[in-house]
């Protein structure tokens, strides 16, 4: 989890060639395992940054307290994949508790889609993430983080979940590179067909 | 994840560096925007302006721009927009056109299914 600004000296930067940013996002819970799947397969190491959270992004409880002046920031990491000379596409670990909502509206514009990543001790964590992306319409695949061999089986887990049956739900293990490529694989597979299915 | 009090991290060293602007300005920025420097910093330029400079003599995202510079992304959108609207940084060809539940085009998605599978 612990991710620290890297010296540009030694991060490698972008080919003058790069053109265009693309935007995958992954949602989940605290400590669920969002950095470790972006770090398997960012050709960076994971890095964070912050944003102002704003009154409006403060939540319910605290329309109260307008006259509070009170700012927050909320960190989030991020990693990069070249994906050729000029497509670049960025991977954003996003928390996915509600009083980070205001946080999404700008991470969501534009993404190709995102990865909803379940931790099966705390299924609950992630209903309000896939309401918010269902009532969005943001297409998304789920993943479950195994972080032990046994547990709920997926079928129970989509059930759990209430699941439709055309979002695409997969076992993985969020810190092998190999797991997350088929991951983020078939979440763009998953985009492939839904745009097929589009006159 | 964290969400802390900005108090702890100087807000009036925040209110400097954007001459207490909120906003960004006309130009559309997303967080993957990639921008680049068209010249070098001059001298007498505000430091944040030229450390940006410095750092987009090769392409780079704004928010690598932000973890870079440890500013907040929307502090880092109205530094760029400045160098933006004097012409020392230019903008790459934009991101996916802003669209929450507008599905990406076929031809991208091939692009970045390929890149995938040659990782």
């Amino acid at each position: 989890m612990d991710s620290r600004v890297s010296d540009p000296a030694v991060r490698a930067p972008l080919s003058d060639t790069a053109t265009t940013g693309l935007k995958i996002v992954i949602v989940g819970g605290f400590g669920v395992g969002k950095t470790s799947l972006v770090g398997s397969v960012s050709e960076i190491h994971p890095l964070s940054t912050e944003e102002i959270m704003t009154q409006a992004g403060v939540g319910v409880d605290d329309v109260g307290q307008v006259r509070d002046k009170r700012t927050t920031t909320v960190a989030f990491d991020f990693g990069r994949i070249t994906l050729n000379a000029e497509n670049i596409l960025y991977l954003f670990g996003a928390p996915g508790q509600e009083r980070f909502w205001f946080l999404w509206d700008q991470l969501f514009a534009g993404s190709l889609g995102a990865i909803v990543l379940v931790d099966t001790r705390r299924l609950e964590e992630s209903w309000y993430a896939i309401d918010r992306l269902e009532h969005h319409g943001m297409p998304f695949v789920v993943a479950v983080n195994r972080f032990e061999g046994q547990g709920p089986s997926l079928d129970q887990i989509r059930d759990a979940l209430s699941l439709p049956p055309d979002v695409p739900l997969i076992d993985c293990d969020a810190r092998l590179r190999e797991s997350g490529k088929f991951v983020l694989i078939t979440l763009v597979r998953h985009l492939t067909r839904l745009s097929e299915r589009m006159p | 994840m964290s969400a802390r009090r900005l108090d702890d991290e100087s807000p009036d060293r925040l209110y400097t560096v954007t001459g207490g602007r909120s906003d960004a300005g006309d130009i559309e920025l997303d967080l993957v925007s990639l921008v680049i420097a068209e010249f070098e910093p001059a001298p007498g330029m505000q430091s944040e302006h030229a450390r940006i400079l410095e750092l987009c003599r090769r392409p780079i995202a704004i928010v690598e721009l932000a973890a870079e510079l440890r500013l907040p992304v929307s502090v880092v959108k109205i530094l760029v927009s400045d160098l933006l609207d004097t012409g020392r940084l230019s903008l790459r060809r934009s991101a996916r056109p802003a669209g929450k539940a507008q599905l990406p085009d076929m031809e991208i998605l091939k692009q970045v299914l390929i890149g995938l599978e040659s990782l």
